[in-house]
């Protein structure tokens, strides 16, 4: 897929080949637990390159817990997770994208620092970036429409253009499997189609993108698949075969309301979103 | 007027305070930076209070020699960095909790291993509230040795501490040894309080960490120029202090840490002041 081409690694001989004729993502069985609370049991799913799909779910579902062993952030304590055949440590093609509530705004850095961070990685250590990496961050800022940003202060942008900056990030990393955290949460209409539009033009770069959100008819217009997560896996596949009564009402339960009308079944949720379903590693 | 701005430079040990502090206040700066970026203020405290057993053991060994003392401190600065570090990730007590046990107990052994020296007080002093005024030019030579070294490590490792401090998940993703690099900064930190302990001593070394670069943090956007801003604040600071110190007869590092904190009180009204202007004007308006 590579947009950029590929430089040494940050430290050399750790990064696994990407295998030919696996899928990007595999999870299989995976379970995650703290002491005795279970976050996540028996989750088998699989996700094929240039998919675009969402992850929905309750708060404390475990969709940030899910993504962040799916990151190598966490280690599962069940189960296994391989990208392209192998297990996400060593991996630097993941890009985890945060929460907007989980960042620092007011950290001293601007666009392009933060865009330059993605670049770490493939920088390795006593290296400084290269005329090479600041091409790349520009290119980058470009694809996300955010060229004319790169010397804001990080907390002088509006929501959409933080997503924004951090999906440029993940670019700059040269990520294949980028995960967002809610990064439609609080953005209004207009907001959630300018990143729907960036969402496209990675689905056009061959990268494969999962969404966690709350938002249903979102989730079922303008992804290709869908996953429904309850700490157990509900349902993966086509919107339409997925959200179904049956396993909304086991992933929702009282949170959410059915009401049928004669076009269909009309569904309400009332969780809500600000509060995410963090683990911290 | 301009006498009076020389006049204490004449004396050497005056001098060399002078070159002391700015030393030692653009290293804390530097360093500094990272302790108010990642909220480790209590952390620095911490350490700089535990390592006053090591200070201690090197006092009753040599006798009130400087190297023993330094290479004693180091060690106990070190083992309690990695030490304080291991407990916040592993203790069931909160980490704040943890941190406080064991600092202040170290802080109490310290005082009882030094008090077994008859009239020990004013060498106890020295080590709570620093002797800026005693630095002798061997000093000198050690606290720009090994401040430069430490700075040298902040500059190599800078896009790594960076990563580390604003986004520790992505550091992760990006496979960069983040406990490691999180040790270092501690290490860093705890060899910028050994190295500064001569100017203003172990009870006030967390202000030099912390309040240069919390003001250049409300007056900067971008770490380079905050570490500049709050070096430049810092090396300002200690030239008042010493003046305060020399003119007003105070002693010299509180003078030092009281010149900064009011340059952050400047600093942090007028940065305030506007926005209350401005509501007091749109009040009368209406």
């Amino acid at each position: 897929m590579n947009i950029f081409k590929s430089s040494n690694n940050y430290l050399v001989h750790r990064f696994p080949q990407h295998e030919e004729d696996t899928p990007t993502l595999r999870v299989s069985n995976l379970g995650f637990q703290i002491g005795n609370i279970v976050a996540l049991e028996g989750i088998t799913f699989d996700v094929v390159a240039s998919e675009r799909m969402a992850v929905v779910g309750p708060n404390g579902a475990g969709k940030s817990t899910l993504f962040k062993i799916i990151a190598g952030v966490l280690k599962p304590t069940r189960g296994l997770v391989q990208i392209y055949g192998h297990e996400p440590k060593g991996h630097i093609c993941i890009a985890y994208v945060p929460q907007r509530n989980q960042v620092d705004w007011s950290f001293p850095v601007n666009v392009s620092d933060v865009v330059m961070m993605g670049r770490v990685g493939k920088m390795g250590p006593f290296r400084w970036p290269s005329h090479k990496d600041w091409e790349i961050v520009h290119h980058a800022l470009d694809l996300v429409e955010m060229k004319d940003y790169a010397r804001r202060q990080i907390n002088e942008l509006s929501g959409g253009q933080q997503q924004r900056i951090f999906i440029a990030q993940s670019l700059a990393q040269e990520a294949e499997l980028i995960m967002m955290d809610e990064p439609l949460t609080g953005l209004d209409l207009n907001t959630q189609q300018d990143i729907f539009r960036i969402l496209d033009m990675l689905q056009e770069k061959k990268v494969t993108v999962m969404i966690a959100m709350h938002d249903l008819k979102l989730a079922s217009e303008r992804f290709n698949r869908v996953l429904l997560l309850n700490k157990h896996l509900i349902g993966v596949g086509l919107p339409q075969e997925v959200f179904v009564p049956e396993n909304l009402s086991v992933a929702y339960g009282n949170h959410l309301r059915m009401i049928t009308t004669k076009d269909g079944v009309l569904v309400f949720e009332d969780t809500c979103c600000e509060e995410g379903d963090h683990i911290h590693a | 007027m301009l006498n009076w701005l020389i006049l204490p430079w004449h004396y050497a040990f005056m001098a060399r305070a002078l070159i002391g502090a700015i030393l030692v206040g653009t290293l804390c700066a530097v360093v500094g930076t990272y302790v108010v970026l990642r909220g480790m203020a209590f952390f620095g405290d911490a350490l700089a209070h535990a390592i006053l057993p090591g200070v201690a053991i090197g006092y009753l060994v040599g006798g009130g020699a400087r190297q023993p003392l330094f290479w004693w401190a180091m060690l106990a600065a070190i083992i309690s960095a990695l030490g304080i570090g291991a407990i916040g990730k592993t203790v069931k007590l909160r980490e704040d909790t943890a941190i406080g046990i064991i600092f202040a107990g170290m802080f109490a052994l310290g005082i009882a291993l030094i008090s077994t020296v008859e009239n020990y007080t004013i060498d106890l002093s020295h080590f709570l509230f620093g002797d800026v005024l005693g630095i002798s030019a061997s000093d000198l030579v050690r606290i720009a040795l090994f401040g430069g070294l430490i700075i040298l490590l902040v500059i190599i490792f800078y896009k790594e501490f960076l990563v580390i401090s604003f986004d520790p998940i992505l550091a992760t993703t990006l496979r960069m040894p983040v406990k490691g690099l999180d040790y270092l900064l501690m290490v860093l930190i705890a060899m910028t309080i050994v190295v500064s302990l001569q100017t203003v001593g172990i009870a006030l070394m967390v202000a030099m960490l912390i309040t240069p670069a919390a003001t250049a943090y409300l007056l900067t956007r971008r770490l380079p120029i905050m570490m500049i801003t709050a070096s430049v604040i810092a090396s300002v600071s200690g030239v008042i202090g010493l003046y305060l110190s020399y003119y007003i007869n105070i002693a010299s590092g509180a003078a030092i840490v009281l010149s900064a904190t009011m340059i952050f009180l400047i600093v942090f009204i007028w940065k305030n002041l506007p926005k209350t202007l401005k509501k007091q004007s749109v009040s009368t308006v209406e």
